[in-house]
């Protein structure tokens, strides 16, 4: 059994990064797209087994436990409904001539590698290997971001790969510092890499070192989760790059990079003597909650406007991380699985939205449920999901991280409470003039699919009414790894 | 235990070395005199590395030093040379930042690594928590040497000098793995860099990228 899932592992792995190699030499739209679709498939199923079979035993490479389970398969599922939403996207960019044919293989094999650099990520048990990981997907997203060679496109994409280097940078100091840690314990060489062995010593590394390296990989992650002063490179690349780009880069991308913040988390909490990395991260996360609830009025641009909802949710969930404890764990991780369907639900909408208007700006938006209903009636659905009101499931989790943190630390929640309703206010503001009264701009025909789209919408919704008791139980744990 | 301090003098003075040509980086504010500096900066990574590799026994580290060398000593430069040359930017002279502060400000950051990591690594051997401090300085000269600056390519080479930082750092920490991995990684990356600063002719950081400048003036010197 172990071995079959050892295989899935692999197939994991080398299905996108095999499927990157065709896509970048195989002609036509058609075929390339269809191929995208059926390897994102194949390699959300292998993730899926990964639930059923036996997990391996961790190598020093490779690990996979309750924590990056969930991980891998949100990855896996949103990387395979985002290629579907793809093949429709890209062939109308590709008859507005907005990208050449020979573009269109590059944007395919570049998909497939961001996706291997997020699955390897998660999957790698060593913290220099999840460094490289982490880089290789930031790396293929740059380069998706400024496809469109726009003057625009081009220096988000500038900005982008500028500070994302130094963030990468700064995380590998971070790297650095705890093997320095390590090594008096473990020994020189692999083991003191090892994510696993770390962990298991980590009590007795130099508490000094340990602090400073948390402090350069928050520095060094957080720039990448889009934590608010170091955010300043996520609302361009969001908004210039092709949409189902924003919608992997909000739904995926910001997961990985916290994703390596939590287990970095989890290290520092296992030494009594380093500093508690709980209230950095929560400062860190109200920060971004409140900062970008203001930011969220001024927005005209409509992929701007939920860049910076993203912003404001991955706020939420490092904050409900910093604060700790079993229930805000819970809430955290699944405010962090609803926020990832729900946006990359919007991004679909907001995608054949500005296809058919020809523009961004909000102002040229209007009616849209009564000119495209189908497309209109999914943002409505998606912006009341992703503001936190009920019956949806990021109202739930909102409403944990909120009551955990009332209990707690009341003048915390207090905060948050605010933020939230700012951000809730800005959001229906926005969408009543997108959404309802006189259509305005094209009124063409939306050539769209949108069932990726009401998945994602049904899955929150259901997550909302009801959460099945072993997903509840799955999570509980998961939450108590996360201490 | 003769050998032994030796081979610390010779570790300490290159990585001190390295530090001082980072200075020397902060107050260039010509574009080709930067970039002779930057390739000095290489030469003398490249020799720390090859130090580290030969007292470490790692012959490992040799790769790493390989790459500083002909890579970032020789390669970049020459090619960033030809990239200003035909951007017509070789004349620009810098001043986002005066000198005198940038310097200032300099001395503050590596007072503040020294300070700080001399202070956690109490317990570590000596060359290790030496080194790191001085690679710490480095890479925070890097840091200053990217904000201060407003042109797309000393802002790279500020990029290289801090990763040149990184690597110091990887390779005195005895005994780390992947350090080749990430060296080539960052290799690639860097490469990307360069080669988009080519292609899209950015000039100035976030706010002048000319993308009509390459079907419109091919060729021609703006």
């Amino acid at each position: 059994m172990s071995q079959l899932a050892f295989d899935a592992v692999g197939a994991v792995l080398l299905v996108p990064l095999a499927t990157a190699a065709l896509l970048a030499i195989l002609p036509g739209y058609r075929l390339t797209a269809r191929l995208n679709v059926i390897a994102s498939l194949a390699t959300f199923l292998a993730a899926l087994s990964l639930l059923v079979t036996e997990r391996p035993q961790p190598s020093p490479y490779v690990l996979v436990d309750d924590l990056n389970v969930v991980f891998i398969v949100l990855n896996t599922f949103i990387g395979f409904t985002t290629s579907i939403f793809s093949a429709s996207y890209i062939a109308h960019e590709l008859q507005s001539g907005q990208l050449t044919p020979a573009y269109l293989r590059f944007y395919h094999a570049m998909y497939q590698i961001m996706l291997f650099g997020m699955n390897l990520a998660f999957v790698s048990n060593n913290i220099g290997l999840i460094w490289v990981a982490v880089e290789i997907a930031t790396l293929s997203t740059v380069l998706m971001v400024g496809i469109y060679r726009t003057h625009a496109a081009l220096e988000a994409a500038w900005k982008y790969f500028i500070l994302g280097s130094v963030g990468i940078a700064l995380a590998l100091f971070g790297t650095i510092l705890v093997y320095m840690a390590a090594r008096p314990v473990l020994g020189e060489g692999q083991d003191a890499m090892v994510w696993t062995l770390l962990i298991q010593r980590a009590s007795g590394f130099d508490p000094a070192l340990l602090n400073v390296a948390f402090i350069f990989l928050v520095l060094g992650y957080g720039t990448k989760v889009g934590l608010a002063p170091l955010h300043a490179w996520l609302p361009d690349a969001h908004a210039e790059g092709p949409t189902p780009i924003s919608a992997v880069l909000s739904g995926l991308l910001l997961n990985v990079a916290l994703y390596a913040l939590l287990r970095f988390k989890i290290l520092l909490a296992a030494n009594p003597a380093a500093i508690a990395p709980g209230p950095l991260l929560s400062t860190m996360g109200l920060v971004s909650v409140v900062f970008a609830a203001f930011m969220l009025y001024r927005r005209q641009d409509i992929k701007r406007l939920f860049a910076y909802s993203s912003i404001e949710h991955m706020g939420i969930i490092v904050f409900a991380f910093g604060m700790g404890g079993p229930l805000a764990n819970f809430a955290g991780l699944l405010h962090m699985v609803m926020h990832s369907l729900t946006k990359s639900a919007i991004f679909y909408a907001v995608g054949h939205i500005t296809q058919i208007k020809g523009t961004q700006r909000i102002s040229r938006i209007r009616g849209l449920t009564a000119s495209h209903p189908a497309l209109g009636w999914g943002l409505v659905i998606g912006v009341v999901a992703i503001a936190g009101l009920p019956p949806l499931g990021i109202f739930m989790s909102e409403f944990l991280v909120l009551s955990s943190t009332f209990v707690r630390q009341p003048l915390l929640a207090i905060v948050l409470a605010l933020g939230i309703l700012l951000a809730l206010a800005a959001l229906l503001l926005r969408l009543t003039t997108i959404a309802f009264g006189a259509p305005r701009g094209s009124m063409k025909p939306a050539e769209a699919s949108d069932v990726p789209m009401f998945t994602h919408l049904a899955l929150v919704l259901i997550a909302g009414v009801y959460l099945p008791a072993p997903f509840v139980v799955w999570f509980q744990h998961v939450a108590q790894l996360l201490g | 235990m003769q050998m032994h301090s030796l081979s610390f003098d010779i570790s300490h003075t290159l990585a001190g070395g390295l530090v001082l040509i980072s200075f020397l980086m902060l107050y260039q504010d010509r574009l080709y005199s930067l970039l002779n500096v930057f390739a000095l900066h290489a030469l003398v990574l490249s020799l720390a590395v090859a130090w580290q590799a030969l007292v470490q026994d790692a012959p490992h580290l040799y790769v790493t030093a390989a790459i500083a060398l002909g890579f970032k000593a020789i390669v970049i430069p020459v090619a960033l040379h030809r990239i200003i040359r035909q951007l017509g930017i070789h004349r620009d002279i810098e001043a986002a930042v005066g000198i005198g502060p940038t310097m200032l400000a300099g001395m503050g950051l590596v007072a503040l690594s020294l300070v700080l990591m001399l202070r956690v690594t109490a317990e570590a051997d000596p060359l290790a928590r030496e080194d790191l401090a001085f690679a710490l300085s480095v890479v925070l000269l890097g840091l200053l040497v990217m904000v201060t600056r407003r042109n797309a390519v000393s802002q790279v080479v500020g990029f290289m000098a801090l990763e040149n930082g990184l690597v110091l750092a990887a390779t005195g920490a005895k005994g780390m793995p992947l350090v080749v991995e990430i060296s080539v990684a960052f290799s690639i990356l860097i490469a990307f860099i360069v080669i988009g600063i080519f292609l899209f002719r950015i000039r100035e950081r976030f706010d002048s990228v000319d993308v009509s400048a390459l079907d419109d003036f091919r060729g021609e010197r703006r």
